[in-house]
Parts: C-alpha cells; structure tokens; sequence
C-alpha cells in the first residue's frame, strides 16, 4: 500500500452486500457457535480462577492441608489453574479448527469470488486495460 | 512488567561495595547480546517500506514466531525477577500472580485475537472505531493507548536504572541516569531501524534465551534436590525458618482489606492483558486471524511454562540463598533470581542470567515505543488530521519522529522515576488498559447496538476513574513507602492500591448506560460489515509481498 489511507475499507464495500450474508442461515450458524462455546467456557473459566483467589484469600487452613510429603493443595490448585488453561487452549483450537473454519472460509471464498467477478465487470465495462485495481495491493 | 506489581522497589540504594559477581563480565555479555541483536535487526529492516511494512511487519511473521514474540514482550525483567523474588520473600503468594497473568491469556485468546487481526490494520483505535464515529471514537483510543504505553514504559526505564544497580555495581544517581539513557537510545535505534519487524527479532531472541535460562536453572534446582519437590520445599522452609512460605496469605492475608486488595489486583490483571495495545498490536505482524490464534496458543504454552519454572526458581533462591540474604542484598527481593544464579553457576552463570534481564528490558520498552509510534501517527496523524489521506510515505515519516520523541520523553521520565515505586506505575497501566479499553473492545465486537457515546463514556470514564483512584490511593500518599515517601501529606481517601474492582465495573456500566442513553443510531450497515467480517476474514488484510 503506498498510500496509507484506510482504502481497504473503501474498496469492497459498495460490492457486497454484508447485511443478507449476516442475515444468511450459514452466518448465523457461524455466529452461534463462535458464541455458543467462547462465552460459557470463558465464564466457567473465569469463575474457576476466581474460586481460586477467593480461596488462597479466605481458606488458608484448607489451602494449606498437606496432600504429600509438603506439598500442599494450594500448589496443587495452582499447578491445576494451569493444567486447565493449557487444557481449554488445546480445546478451542481443535474446536475452532472443525466447527468454524470450514464455515468461516466457505463463506470467505464465496464473497471474494464475489468481489473478483464484481471488480471484473467494472473494470471490462470502464474499458480501463491495466489499472483499475482488484485488490488495494495492486494499488502500489 | 508484570510483577513490578509485586512491589518491585528499585531504589537507588548504594550496592556497589557488595554486587555480586564481575560487573565487567556482565556488561561484556550484554554487549554481546546488543551486537547481535544490532545485526538482525539491521538485515531485517531492508524491505521496510510502507506502513504495513514499519508497523506489522508485513504480516509475514508466522504464529510460532509471533507466540515467541509476545511471550518475549510480556515475560519482562520485573516479571522474571519480580516474581522469582517475591515467591523466595513471601512463599506461595508470589505465585498468586503468576497465575493471573497466564490465566488473562484465555480473555484474548477466546474473545478477542481472532476476531481483532479480522477487522483491524495497525492499531487497536482501527477495531474500536469500525462501526463508530470514526474522530472522537479514534482520538479516545489512541489517548487510553498513549496512557497505557507511558505508564508501562516509564515502569521499565525506572526499573533498568535499579537493575543497573544491582547487576553492574553502579549505584551513583548520575551513573544511573547515564545508563537509562544508554538503554533508552538503543531502544531508539532498534526501533527506528528495524520497525516492528527488529523489534520482534528482539523480542523472539530475549523469549528464546529467557526461557531457556530459566529452564536450565529449573533443572538444576531440582537435580540438587533430586528431583524430588517436596524435599525442596522442605529446604526453603528449613533455610526461611518459616513453614509459612508454603501457604497463601503472607503478604495478602494480613488483612480483610489486603484481601479486597489482591481481589482488585487479581482482576485488573485477568482483565488487562487483553486489552494491552502492545500485546494487541503483536496479533496484525501475522498474515491471517488463524496464525493470530496460533499465536496465542503459543504465547499461553511458553508463559504458562516458565510461571511453573519460576515457581521451583522462588523456592530454589529461599532454599539454597536464603531470605534474609536476599533481603539485604542490593536490589531486594529483586535479586533473588541473580543471587541464585550465582549459588549455582558462579560469576559466568550471573552475568548470563543478568543481561538476559537487561536484554528483557530492552525487548518490552521497544514493543511498547513501536505501539505508542503507531497509534500517534496512524490514529491521531493519518486518520484524524490527514482525514485518512495522508501524502504516500508521510505517515511512516511521522512514526519514526514519534519514536524518537517517545523515546526522549522515556529518558526522562525514567531519570525521574528511577527510585519510584514501580509496582504503582504497572498497577496503574494494567489498571487503565482493563478498564479504558476492555469495555469497549468487547462490546465493540459482540454487542450490536454499541453507539459512539458508549465508547466514548466507557473509555474515558474507565481512563479517568482508574487514574483518580490511584491519586487517591496509599500506593501515591500516606506513608513512609508511597510515592510522596512521607507521611506527612496524606490525601489517601481511597483504601486499595489497585482501582480495578471499582474502576473496571464502572466503565462497563458507563459502556452500557451511553449506549442506552445515545439517541443517534450507527449505521446498521457497518456493524453487518464489521460482525461478517470479524468471523469469516474477508477483507482482512493481507501480508505485504516482497
């Protein structure tokens, strides 16, 4: 991009029509579960550490019961904090991985097919050979 | 950066009669790390052409290296040294902390990563002001962003002035100011020359040898113990004369107000690293919203991992230096990490473990200069007074100005700040960023009906309230340990030294309550562009080729 506009906003948006995609049955498929899995794990996630700081703040008799030789099960709740958010990482990406990229990018494809076609057009009809850019890159 | 929370006082005590090890040795390494790094950094910068290039990289850093970078960014010296010390002072609740930090990378991982390298360019102001009145709604972003990136930035300098002297035997005020400004114009350099792509060859570099300097001591505590945790922990007790080390509530249980107080702490740390521009900014060097959640996935691994390490590390310096060592040794709780060092592997060992720190401070205040640059010359100068026209060029122009006036400003700043109470200068960035910018990320990205006024009023709303409790908090007046350092001024009506249980939860409410209260309308077509666009990547932007 030589010039540092914000022209990628500009360029695709007479193009397509982002308000019957949003509306369409696939986006909100999408959509649902982006949402459907991002906000009860965070909340559960979110709550579980905050048991935790309550816990290490107002149960140090139980936080400091001996589980073996002298670790204890305040170590034991902490090493587990990071255990599960190793685990809820691993989780979210084979997550995002099968139920949303393959929408995600169908959709995707779709529209920039969309716009190429749409850009096509535009350029054939203004009977401009060479410039008439497709992408903001090519502006270059 | 992070746990200069801990209570990270660097002051400029004289230390120079009892620094440990070869100051000569140590600045020999550094220097070492600085050629090399010098070297990279310059073979980066070739095809630094356009903004995309100075401020992103070219997008053309994959997620492993991305990961590593801002592990590299956000595992800083005080949160290496820092945590180290406080868990070897004040036992299990220095790990508290570590487990904030690592457990807040969930909030960016699930909410926010993905769905901002989709709608954004350069800066956070571009997510935020999508669907917004583009002026006022940009100017309040790149304000909170300037605040954020100066107060963390000021935390580093000061806290490399009483690294120096701890590591390097300086100890004279002068001597000091000398070496902040020596990191302050390297940081200059770096950041000039290789744009976000030297900065993040640093960072990758500083990650690489923190982690791996932290591992090889991990091992080594524990194969002097034989492997065995528990007798470990039966030494440090042994040494500390104190079995307390071992359960929480030594520093934060004293009492109920304490209590609140690490609940307040807890949750600007949880809330505030996903909102941190600098670590934001990291997440547009990838050419895709799947390298970005790769990213993170690294980022989690590697910082989750050297927590655990640091860990073995505090109660590795409790057992085999000692607390009451530590304590009167230059530099405090601080040098539990280097006096470890030392009591494993003599003066070679601390003079690599040493300019690893110093190496780390350079990393951090280059991330944060290269983000505070981006958000002044792309959200005030091209988008604000340029109205999004800018000349070709002019706007990496501005950037690279900016960088040196960021960069002076630092210097003295951090001249200024060196001796100050560093936990208040990170408590307070933490503290602005969950509560000036998370509001408004989130509801920007998942809320339809999020106006103009809501982001104006969360932001400055949350910015404000933040700032003015911690004003009026014990960390600035009151007692003989605050930032006055008397307890003759004593304006101190707010009880807790961290504002984010009051702060954060009003700028949500204020998000909330403009909205509702805002009787314009956005344009429905923009938020149906930017809710398709954030989910499916279309129109992203895309690495630059060269």
């Amino acid at each position: 991009m030589g010039n540092d506009a914000l022209s990628a906003e500009e360029t695709n948006r007479p193009i397509v029509d982002y308000r019957a995609v949003q509306q369409s049955e696939r986006f909100q498929r999408l959509r649902r579960r982006q949402r459907g899995f991002v906000f009860p794990v965070l909340a559960a996630c979110l709550v579980w550490y905050l048991a935790y700081v309550l816990l290490a703040s107002y149960a140090h008799d139980f936080m400091s019961t001996r589980v073996f030789g002298s670790v204890n099960v305040a170590m034991l709740l902490g090493l587990a904090q990071v255990v599960t958010t190793f685990a809820v990482t691993t989780w979210y990406v084979s997550f995002a991985n099968r139920r949303l990229d393959p929408i995600a990018s169908e959709i995707r494809e779709e529209i920039e097919a969309e716009i190429a076609d749409a850009s096509d057009v535009s350029a054939s009809s203004a009977a401009s050979t060479s410039s008439s850019a497709s992408t903001p890159e090519a502006t270059r | 950066m992070s746990a200069a929370v801990l209570g990270l006082r660097l002051a400029a005590e004289p230390a120079a009669a009892n620094a440990p090890g070869e100051p000569w040795l140590n600045i020999a390494i550094f220097g070492a790390f600085v050629a090399i790094t010098m070297i990279i950094v310059f073979r980066a910068s070739r095809n630094n052409k356009t903004a995309a290039d100075y401020y992103a990289a070219g997008r053309s850093f994959t997620g492993g290296q991305n990961g590593s970078a801002i592990a590299g960014d956000y595992l800083s010296a005080a949160s290496f040294l820092g945590i180290v010390g406080a868990i070897a002072m004040t036992g299990y609740d220095g790990f508290l902390y570590s487990i904030g930090f690592l457990v807040a990378w969930l909030v960016a991982l699930l909410l926010v990563a993905e769905l901002l390298r989709n709608t954004g360019r350069f800066t956070m102001a571009d997510v935020l002001s999508f669907r917004l009145k583009q002026k006022p709604v940009r100017i309040a972003a790149a304000i909170t962003t300037l605040v954020v990136c100066f107060f963390y930035l000021l935390a580093q300098m000061a806290g490399a002035g009483g690294l120096v002297s701890l590591l390097l035997g300086i100890s004279d005020l002068l001597g000091q100011s000398l070496v902040i400004t020596v990191v302050g114009a390297l940081m200059i350099l770096y950041v000039l020359i290789g744009g976000m792509k030297g900065t993040t060859w640093v960072q990758i570099i500083k990650a690489v040898l923190l982690i791996a300097g932290a591992g090889v001591m991990t091992v080594w505590v524990l194969a002097i113990n034989g492997f065995d945790f528990s007798a470990l922990l039966d030494q440090a007790v042994a040494v500390a004369e104190n079995p307390a080390i071992l359960d929480p509530g030594l520093k934060y249980g004293v009492s109920d107000l304490s209590k609140i107080d690490f609940l307040s702490l807890g949750l600007a740390l949880v809330l505030g690293t996903a909102a941190l521009p600098h670590v934001l900014m990291r997440f547009y060097t990838v050419p895709t919203a799947k390298e970005a959640r790769k990213s993170v996935v690294w980022a989690i691994w590697l910082i989750g991992i050297f927590y655990v390490f640091t860990l073995v590390l505090g109660y590795g310096a409790a057992a085999l230096v000692g607390p009451s060592v530590i304590a009167a040794a230059p530099g405090g709780p601080n040098s539990a990490a280097p006096l470890l060092a030392f009591s494993l592997g003599g003066p070679l060992l601390l003079g690599l473990i040493s300019a690893i720190a110093f190496a780390t401070i350079l990393a951090v205040v280059a991330g944060l200069t290269i983000t505070a640059a981006a958000s002044f010359a792309h959200d005030i100068y091209a988008s604000v007074v340029k109205k999004g026209k800018p000349e070709a060029g002019a706007e990496v122009k501005v950037a690279r100005r900016t960088v040196v006036i960021i960069g002076i400003v630092a210097i003295i700043g951090g001249i200024g700040a060196n001796g100050q109470n560093v936990a208040f200068l990170v408590a307070l960035a933490f503290a602005v960023a969950a509560s000036a910018n998370l509001p408004t990320i989130v509801y920007s990205l998942y809320w339809k009906r999020f106006s103009t006024k809501g982001a104006l009023w969360s932001m400055y709303g949350g910015l404000a309230s933040a700032i003015v409790l911690i004003v009026f908090s014990p960390v600035v007046s009151g007692s003989e340990t605050s930032m006055l350092k008397t307890e003759a001024i004593d304006f101190a009506f707010f009880p807790l030294s961290n504002p984010g249980i009051v702060s954060i939860p009003l700028a949500f409410f204020l998000g909330w309550l403009g909205t509702v209260l805002d009787r314009g309308t956005e344009d429905p077509a923009k938020q149906s562009e930017m809710e398709v666009r954030s989910l499916t990547g279309i129109g992203a932007e895309k690495a630059s080729e060269h």
